[in-house]
Order: structure tokens, then sequence, then C-alpha cells
């Protein structure tokens, strides 16, 4: 790479500085109240405060609620990341391989990347809704007696058909390009070693499509662990109940809806650590086995 | 623009802005969580008020649900940038007022601004509701409101019954009713209709130092008694024979099968009756919140749910007092009429509840006139209400346990295990926010 040199010492750092500035205020200064406020309890006011120490991360980690959603968060992360990702992926290989009309395919397959998450989470109300769902009308005629919201395993069906739908669009793009630039000439050297077009997919092409994946992976946990919020938040309806519910909602549910800042703030505090962990391990671990160019 | 055209439109600016201040009325903001037919019934008389003086203009602004309200209304407070007026549920009472020095007492208020204030004029069930250990009124009330039982006429008159006065009743009627094809009953709010107002219905106590009215410290929830207990059985027995309906934690999606007609009888606000007017397409009427007769021999009055008003704290005088004025002019009895009539939410006054009886309102609705009975059915030592921080938290925990009682996943003595356990938790910890 060639080192640019600048005549200035200070203009590098003025450039920098609406950057760093946008960080310090959108990102560090939030972060250092969260932690602040976790140690505290404190009228939502802000009249009065008592330090409490600790106590805020031991009541939280001590609920059976707090387990039971970290739980579901994990197991509605996993599904939501694997199903859109397999999914995509296997649109992207057969649009890839249409030759006749494939913009149409192709924009027909991306264009749900246009609706935002709330928009999508309340498609997906409507369409399960308990009364006049035409989709809870059909699992009703099969003889699945769905009910969003009355029972704990049919909201989490809902959010998590949802959640994928919403993603499945900009995975599509990203391993359709992915498979686009798979170089023609390591395709056709593979035809003639191999038939089997499903094998030439694992052992050649999917391995050259590793780092968009991996690039994916990454976008679409985090995608489950914090944008799905106005899908949670639509299918539950602002009152969760006895329905499951991820991490970060459970944060504002508690910070938002019961002014418990202090509480709330230690949840943020604990998902925060868990995400610069979860980051260093991506990091770590998994980019070591992706081969980049 | 050169410099002297600058200079020009400052002058001009400064002279507009000066001559508008002079004649401008002062602006007084009031953030409120009525949608629907409600938030427009607020805009009526807000813009009455603005009609009948020119001194004060009230400008009502939509905020959402009322704990987005709150939260709205605690992030500005914070910033510096609070409405003189806000509308805060039953549930957030304590939050406001344990938070000293958020509000201006609406007493106070009134008193400040040389206004009469006599808490004789008000209702019985609404006088202490929003009150504070002293008996001060805090809060004015406003939108008051307390559970009552609606029922579909066609449907009980073709299962040839009558509308239940205990609980009892219910189980006698809720086979026929099930025979002539409905779900006998649906709730659309289970900590406000099947726990707070049952502890009262009952006059049962709910939580110690005097229901909370005596301070934070020390409060715990008396939830998990034998009472609440046997009633929630019961419930759940219901909905496994299918004489009960229960479609979530949402008040709509309870509301809808009665106003579809699937439902022959359901528990709600007696501040629905205007909605329900609207809506449903068949003959309708209403009675108490049935009892049990087996835990008490007669029915004690509920207290008031809804929300009320508070003056935030920080304005200037003149501010404060077109906020005084306005309340003698919501409380006026012809405006308190006014609402009761759009709306159902029951007259906070004598003045107005006699207006209403005069003009032969409740001759032509009789279905109106049971909430305002009800809060004046013969009261107990614990049917004032309750007082309890981070009471929002607390009703979620409820939703959760009674929800995971109707799914089946807990049994209903582990569910109130929980919520006395987790609800003393958040009391515990509600009394250290204070300081």
């Amino acid at each position: 790479m060639k080192r640019v040199q600048y005549s200035n010492p200070i203009l590098p750092y003025a450039l920098l500085l609406p950057q760093l500035a946008i960080v310090a205020v959108f990102f560090l200064w939030p972060a250092v109240e969260a932690v602040r406020a976790s140690f505290y309890l404190e009228d939502p006011f802000g009249f009065g405060s008592t330090f409490v120490g600790l106590e805020n991360f031991k009541d939280t980690l001590t609920n059976s609620q707090y387990a039971r959603t970290a739980r579901f968060t994990l197991i509605f992360t996993v599904l939501v990341a694997f199903f859109s990702l397999s999914i995509a992926l296997l649109l992207a290989v057969k649009a890839d391989k249409v030759i006749r009309g494939a913009g149409s395919y192709r924009t027909l397959l991306m264009w749900v990347y246009a609706i935002a998450p709330p928009v999508a989470g309340l498609l997906g109300v409507m369409l399960f809704d308990q009364h006049i769902g035409p989709l809870t009308e059909l699992a009703r005629s099969l003889g699945w007696n769905l009910q969003v919201g009355v029972t704990p395993f049919d909201t989490a069906f809902v959010m998590v058909i949802t959640a994928v739908w919403k993603q499945i669009p900009v995975n599509f793009i990203f391993f359709l390009s992915g498979l686009q630039s798979v170089p023609k000439s390591v395709q056709e050297a593979a035809a003639i070693d191999c038939r089997s077009g499903t094998r030439r997919f694992w052992t050649v092409t999917f391995p050259l499509l590793a780092p968009t994946g991996f690039f994916l992976l990454i976008i679409n946990i985090t995608y489950a662990l914090f944008d799905t919020f106005g899908i949670v938040d639509l299918v539950v309806k602002g009152e969760p109940g006895n329905n499951p519910i991820t991490l970060v909602y459970k944060v504002f549910v508690d910070g938002f809806r019961g002014n418990d800042l202090g509480g709330s703030s230690a949840q943020s505090v604990i998902l925060m650590v868990l995400v610069f962990l979860l980051t260093v391990f991506q990091f770590r671990m998994i980019e070591r086995r992706v081969h980049y160019n | 623009m050169n410099y002297r055209s600058a200079a020009r439109l400052l002058a001009f600016t400064a002279m507009t802005t000066a001559s508008t201040a002079s004649f401008a009325a002062t602006e007084i903001s009031w953030w409120h969580a009525m949608g629907g037919t409600l938030g427009e019934v607020v805009n009526e008389i807000a813009a009455g008020y603005n009609e009948t003086q020119n001194a004060c203009n009230l400008t009502p602004v939509y905020k959402g649900t009322y704990e987005e309200t709150l939260t709205s209304g605690i992030a500005a407070f914070r910033a510096g940038e609070q409405p003189n007026v806000i509308q805060v549920f039953d549930a957030g009472a304590a939050t406001i007022i344990g938070a000293k020095g958020a509000v201006v007492p609406a007493q106070d208020l009134l008193e400040d601004a040389g206004k009469e204030f006599n808490m004789e004029d008000y209702i019985a069930g609404v006088r202490y509701f929003y009150a504070d250990t002293a008996g001060k009124m805090i809060g004015m009330p406003f939108n008051s409101s307390t559970p009552i039982l609606y029922y579909n006429e066609e449907a009980l008159a073709k299962a040839g019954v009558e509308a239940p006065k205990t609980w009892e009743d219910f189980e006698v009627i809720a086979p026929k009713l099930k025979e002539a094809g409905y779900v006998p009953l649906s709730q659309s709010h289970l900590p406000w209709i099947f726990t707070e107002n049952f502890m009262s219905r009952h006059n049962l106590q709910f939580a110690t130092n005097n229901n909370g009215y005596e301070g934070a410290k020390g409060t715990e929830i008396l939830v998990n008694n034998e009472a609440i207990k046997a009633h929630f059985a019961k419930v759940k027995e219901w909905l496994d024979g299918g004489l009960f309906g229960y479609y979530g934690t949402g008040w709509g999606d309870n509301q809808t099968p009665f106003q579809e007609g699937k439902v022959a009888m359901w528990l709600g606000s007696s501040g629905s009756f205007g909605g329900l007017m609207k809506s449903a397409e068949f003959k309708f009427s209403s009675t108490f919140l049935p009892y049990w007769n087996s835990v008490a021999e007669q029915g004690s009055g509920t207290f008031i749910g809804g929300a009320a008003l508070f003056a935030m704290a920080g304005k200037p005088k003149a501010e404060n007092d077109c906020v005084a004025d306005f309340y003698g002019y919501l409380t006026s009895a012809e405006v308190q009429y006014e609402w009761h009539q759009k709306t159902g939410y029951v007259p906070i006054t004598n003045a107005a509840y006699e207006l209403a009886k005069k003009d032969g309102h409740y001759d032509r609705f009789p279905a109106a006139e049971t909430g305002i009975q009800q809060l004046n059915q013969p009261g107990g030592d614990w049917t004032k209400g309750y007082r309890m921080g981070f009471y929002v938290q607390i009703r979620d925990v409820m939703n959760r346990e009674y929800g995971r009682i109707f799914s089946g996943e807990t049994t209903v003595e582990d569910a109130f295990k929980a919520i006395e356990e987790e609800g003393n938790k958040l009391l515990g910890r509600f009394a250290k926010t204070a300081g």
C-alpha cells in the first residue's frame, strides 16, 4: 500500500475529527453513561439515586427470566442466521443459472430489501393475526391451532419467519455478486475434472464464496441480535406477557417501559461485553479458516 | 444578502416577534395517550377551552401508549423540555408521585391560582387514588374508569340466561352460553381486572404499608393469597373447558371477539363504552364486575383506573395559572358530562354526575351508569387502590405468569410464588431509587 505523506501534521487528525466526534457522541458517551448507571438505582426523573455496586448485575443474572430470554436469543439468532443464509444461497445459485429474464427474477428476489423492519413486522403480524390473518386461517385448516401471542412457540415461529423473510434479499444480493465473481476459467477447469454439479459447488464454488459467507455471517448474527427489535416489538405488541423476547428487547422493556434505568443499564453492559467477545471470537477463530485472494 | 438587507431583516424579525408576543396568549402544552375516538374527544376539549378564553392557548399532543407518554415525559423533564401537563396512568402513579419535585400538586396549583378546591366535590371513588400520604390531591383525575362486565343481550337471550352477579352465577350460565354457540367470557387486562380490582372487589389487602400509600420503603405485595389462587385455578379450568377465551396480553385482541359477536360477555373498561357504541352491531348492556360469594358476601367497590393529569414542575407562574384555569374548565360539570357521554369514562365530580342524571343520560343508556355506580359501592379498608413502584414491570411479571398458567407451562401455585418474589424484589429496588 502506498503511504501518503501529509505536509501538515495536524491535517490528518482534523480530517478524522468529524468521524471521531460521531463515535464519541453516539457510542462512547452513551456507553460510559450506561456503565455508570448500571451501578446505581435511580429515580427516573433524576432526583434521587443510590449506589448499589454490582447489585443490578446480580439481580439480572440471577433472574430466571433473564436466563430464559438469553436462551431464546441464542436459539433465535442461530435459526435466523442459518435459514436466511442457506435459503439466500440456494436462491442465488439458482438465479445465477437463469439466463432468460434474469433481471426480472433478481429484482423480484431483491425487492423485499426495500422494506423497513417495522413494516416487515407489521406485515408478519397482519398475516398471522389471531382474528383476521390469512396464514392463521391456513394453519387452522391444516389442523394447527396457531395463536400468536398466546402460545409462546407460535409467537417465536412468526418472529423467526418474519425475520428470515426480511433478511433473505440482503444475503441474496451479496451471494449473487459473490457467485458472479468466481472466475470462469476456474469453473471450466473444474467442469473438466468433475461431472457432478453438486460436488463442484461444494469443493470449488463454496470455498471461493467463503469470504462473502463470513462477512454475511457476522452481518446476520448482528441482525438477529439487534435489528430484529422492530419485528419483536410488533409481534408481541409491546406487551410480551409469556411470549419469548430477545435480550435487546428486554433492555427496552425494562428501561423504557418499566423505567428501571439501573437494571436496564446493567443488561446493556452485559450485552456490550457479549458482543465484544463475539467479535473477537469471530475474527480470531473463524477468519483463520477463510481465505481471501 | 448584503449587510444592509440583513440588518433590515433582523429588525423586522425583532419587531414582529415583539408585537406577536404582546398579543399572544400564554402557550401551554398537554401530552396525552388518548388515541382513536378518545383522541378526537381530547382535541375537542382543548379546542373548546381555547374558544372560551383568550389568555391561554392549550395544545394537546398525542404521545402514544401510556408507557410511551410517561417515558417521553421523563426524558423531556430531564432535558428541561417538559410539557405543562402530562397524562400519567394508574400504574405509573407511584413513579411520578414518588419523584419529589417532578410535579406541582393539583391542589396547590389551583389554590395558588386563587381557585377554590374542595375534595368533597369529587366522587368518592376518585378522591384519593392520586393523592399523597396526607390526602392532598397530586394528580387531577382525568379519564377515570373501572372494570365492568359488558354482555351481548342477544347472546344471553338466546341461551336464556341473565347476566351474572357473582362468579358462582357465571359457573351456572357459562355452559348454557357455550351450548348456544358462544365463548362465554373474555377479559382485556389480567393484572388490572383479575388482580388489582379482584382484591378491591373482595376487600382484600394488596400490599403492606397500607397498600403502599405509606411510602415505598418496606412495601411488600400480598398477591400470593388463597382467594386469588382459587380464582385463577377456576379461570384455567374454564379456559380448558371452553368457557373462557384468552387471546393474549393485548387489550384489543380480547375485545375484538366480543365485538364480532363470538364472545358473549367481556370484562373491559367503563371507558370502552363510547367505542363499543360505535363498533358493536348488537344490543349490549353492562353490569358490575362479578365477585366470589364464597370470598365476600357482598362485593365491595372498585377503584379508578385510567389516568390523571399532572402539572410538571419548573414552569413559570403564568403558565401554571393557565393550567389551573384549564383544570377548572375540565372539571366543570358541562365538560365532564360531555366527556362522560362521548367516551364512557366516569364523570369525576358529583355535579357532573347529577347533571348526567338530570339530563336523562342513564335512562337512554343504562349501561353508561354501571361504572360510576360500581365506584360508589360500599368501600372497605382496601378499596382505595394501591401505590407501588416499578409497577409496570410488576404488571409485566403478572402477565407473563398468567400467560404461562394458561398455556400450561406453570401451575397456579408456582406462578403466584414467582409474582410475589419478583414483585417484592422490584419493590425493594424501587425503594432505593429515591436515594
